[in-house]
């Protein structure tokens, strides 16, 4: 302490702390380029030895094999990087799923494990007890192995009301078919959208004039519900048709089949993680003290009130961290698809590393990607948490 | 007529089973409604689960395979070395019990102790298999007993026999090479089943805890390339699945080694578990470290502690004792994940299963197979945050 308060002159330089820090951060600097470097030269020796060069042009080659489930046009002859742009739809599209569902049955559980109600209560407590020690991936090749796998053949389906069909082929639900009028209706869903913003616009401004809280989200949906509503009605034909799924020789055909590796995969994931959303929800909700209700009856708030105005923002507050690291969790578990053999991101590239043999390359890619979704995934919720934190004086 | 007592007892509530259930259960139509839905969802699942266990499922493919799936290719003449690991670990487990324990968890762990494993020396394994699984209980029971009796002696005894544990099972599993050695080495790739998960977890323990700690203080370093360095390779490695970085350690740690060194695949699992975790590890120190108030550090230099010094006998200490209970989550989320190995073809618990299957006679029994690895997993997660809940209480966590 007394050296610096003593002109610099009295300290030698090897006992000041500046030049000590700048020093060892130089040494650091040096050590951590030392060690990227050595590893980046064995690594380019290595592959020089086996003929390789690194490089993205592979991409551009063709794939020469298939994907099970696509939704945009893919075969066999199409390249590297259409391959992996059907397997990263395919993430896409298992994660946000899974995110929607394991949100709602999380938030069931959640309030279930605080019920009242002595057998709700203890069900939902052995679940999130037995889900959460559960291991992911055992979990889920059970699941689809054991449960997906086993259903019954297709000449025998499980039908599940609603014309659900169960075999082991497939999951067969009910799917909608676009008739001539689908174009209209599109843009009368958009018209209603515009609408329905519009009226979301004016209530919250009024609610800022006259102090009363609006229900924003409430009118914003019935407003878009309604016109959507009329629109099929006022419509000549229905936009859609119903298709419902049927079996057809050793097959199912129409409706929209889904296959077992993807109701395994996405109901696995989302069962997972439900329990642990459920077990954030049920601590969010009892993270507001129970004055805070007490005080807000007795200022008269109604019991919906009380819950709107009072339990659920703070609540929220407490909730959305967690969550957040949760969803960040389901989308990267995705990538147990690979064991279950649905063709997610991983599985495809994992199948690239194998044709073309760039190793390098494409884990460089996958992690990038992964990289990609999870920040874009905390960034939209670390929005939504600055949305909705406590504002302090 | 009677005289009436000047003063009746007071009338306390003491409902029945019956109050009890209009209370819990039925006190509005909307709850008598779930109750009875509930219940009727309980008697399904339960009844199906029950049907299941005890009538259709065939679970002598298991009992046969026991062997496989705890030390998968383990020699059979090696496997009293593992015997030897697992007696040491239940006479330490049995001893902390009897030392740190309150008085009256502790009979309920012993008894615990004492049953847990006495359960499975019941099913129609060998004589000699269902003696050393008897053995295991009596081990553990005697270290709980000679704990509980004597606990200044054995204070420091278990201290370094968990210390050196590690080491001593590592060297019992492998063995030492060399001419003619005592205990022949066991190549790593016939380590499998239990054994291996075993393997995988502990050494992700001991390898990655050092380098969070390290990962947490270079985040928390005054020096910036330090702090970049650190929370770049934390959020890097915290962005991206675990399977990733298994096969980056699988097929990129081969091409970073100088020429002419090789590491067999066991070793660059555990080294992408390792990295992997060490991430997470270093979240959670970092969490510990933010939560000791500035106050210590200033007393710690005013009583002329260096800074390295004020860190590793003043801050340290108490930021891990803080973090101990997210510690041990992190380690059975550890455990739980060393299941990703199957997937890069690593014969684990997982991993083990599907030789199990692929034995002409056992065809088709996969609900059984993966049902019973599961449990496996189950069992132990449980008692992991079980144990070290007690434990909590026990060292007073939170309380000092």
């Amino acid at each position: 302490m007394s050296a610096k308060n003593s002109p610099s002159s009295a300290t030698p330089f090897w006992r000041d702390e500046r030049v000590l820090q700048t020093f060892g951060q130089v040494v650091f600097v040096l050590l951590v380029g030392l060690f990227f470097y050595s590893i980046a030269r064995n690594m380019v020796t290595g592959l020089a030895r086996q003929g390789m060069a690194l490089g993205f042009d592979f991409i551009k080659g063709m794939a020469g094999f298939d994907i099970g489930e696509m939704l945009i046009e893919y075969s066999r002859s199409s390249t590297y990087g259409r391959a992996l742009l059907v397997g990263l739809l395919n993430t896409l599209i298992v994660s946000v799923l899974g995110i929607i569902f394991s949100t709602i049955l999380g938030i069931i559980l959640g309030v279930a494990r605080l019920s009242t109600n002595y057998l709700v209560n203890k069900i939902a407590a052995f679940y999130l007890e037995v889900m959460r020690n559960l291991a992911l991936l055992v979990f889920l090749i059970f699941w689809y192995l054991g449960v997906f796998l086993k259903l019954p053949r297709v000449k025998d389906a499980i039908v599940w009301p609603g014309n659900i069909l169960l075999t082991n082929r497939g999951v067969g639900i009910p799917w909608g078919i676009p008739t001539e009028t689908f174009g209209t209706y599109r843009l009368i869903l958009l018209g209603g959208l515009v609408l329905a913003s519009a009226v979301a616009v004016f209530l919250h401004y009024r609610g800022l004039r006259t102090g009363r809280p609006p229900l924003t989200t409430l009118w914003f949906f019935v407003t878009w519900i309604g016109a959507a509503v009329i629109g099929w009605i006022a419509l000549p034909s229905a936009p859609l048709a119903l298709d419902l799924p049927y079996v057809k020789g050793l097959n199912l055909a129409g409706g929209r089949i889904l296959s077992p590796e993807f109701m395994a995969l996405f109901s696995g994931l989302t069962l997972y993680t439900a329990a642990f959303i459920g077990e954030v929800v049920r601590a969010g909700i009892q993270s507001v003290s129970k004055g805070q209700v007490e005080a807000s009856r007795a200022l008269g708030l109604s019991g919906f009130q009380t819950l709107r105005l009072v339990v659920f923002p703070q609540a929220l507050r407490v909730i959305v961290p967690p969550l957040t690291s949760q969803y960040l969790n389901l989308a990267k578990n995705s990538s147990l698809a690979v064991a279950i053999g649905y063709p997610d991101f991983f599985y495809v590239s994992s199948t690239v590393i194998n044709q073309s043999g760039r190793a390098v390359e494409m884990i460089s890619l996958v992690m990038l990607v992964y990289l990609s979704i999870s920040l874009l995934t905390s960034l939209f919720m670390n929005w939504y948490n600055q949305k909705i934190r406590l504002v302090e004086r | 007529m009677t005289e009436i007592p000047s003063s009746l007892p007071p009338l306390s509530e003491r409902p029945g089973a019956l109050g009890w259930m209009r209370r819990n259960l039925f006190s509005t139509w909307g709850n008598s409604l779930l109750t009875l839905l509930s219940a009727a969802f309980l008697v399904w699942a339960i009844g199906g689960l029950l049907v299941w266990i005890f009538s259709a499922a065939e679970w002598r493919v298991v009992l046969v395979n026991m062997r496989l799936v705890m030390v998968g290719q383990y020699p059979v003449a090696l496997v009293w070395r593992i015997w030897v690991a697992m007696y040491f670990l239940a006479f330490l487990i049995g001893n902390t019990v009897g030392l740190r324990m309150e008085k009256t968890t502790r009979k309920g762990l012993a008894v615990g102790l004492l049953f847990s494993p006495l359960v499975f020396a019941l099913f129609s394994f060998s004589l000699e298999a269902r003696l050393a699984i008897a053995g295991l209980s009596l081990i553990a029971l005697a270290g709980w007993w000679l704990g509980s009796r004597w606990p200044q002696a054995f204070r420091r005894p278990v201290l370094i026999g968990w210390i050196i544990y590690f080491p001593v099972f590592m060297l019992l599993v492998r063995g030492v090479s060399g001419e003619g050695s005592p205990m022949e080495v066991v190549e790593s790739n016939l380590w499998g089943g239990l054994l291996l998960t075993f393997m995988l977890t502990v050494v992700g323990i001991v390898f990655s805890f050092p380098l969070g700690v390290f990962l947490a203080l270079g985040r928390r370093s005054q020096l910036p390339v330090v702090r970049w360095f650190s929370v770049g390779y934390i959020e890097l490695v915290r962005g991206v699945p675990l399977i990733t970085i298994l096969f980056m350690a699988q097929l990129m740690l081969p091409l970073f080694l100088p020429t002419g060194l090789t590491i067999d695949r066991v070793i660059r699992a555990m080294v992408g578990i390792t990295l992997f975790s060490a991430a997470y590890l270093a979240e959670n120190v970092r969490g510990g470290l933010q939560a000791i108030p500035k106050g210590q550090f200033e007393a710690a230099h005013a009583l002329g502690l260096s800074g390295f010094q004020s860190m590793l006998y003043i801050i340290l200490p108490q930021a891990l004792r803080l973090v101990i209970p997210i510690l041990v989550g992190q380690f059975i989320a550890l455990f739980k994940d060393t299941s990703l190995v199957a997937i890069v073809g690593l014969f684990d618990l997982l991993g083990i299963a599907k030789t199990v299957l692929a034995q002409p006679e056992f065809l088709g029994l996969q609900r059984e197979v993966y049902a019973f690895i599961s449990l496996i997993y189950w069992v132990l997660s449980y008692a992991m945050s079980y144990f070290s809940q007690r434990l909590e209480v026990a060292l007073g966590v939170g309380e000092r």
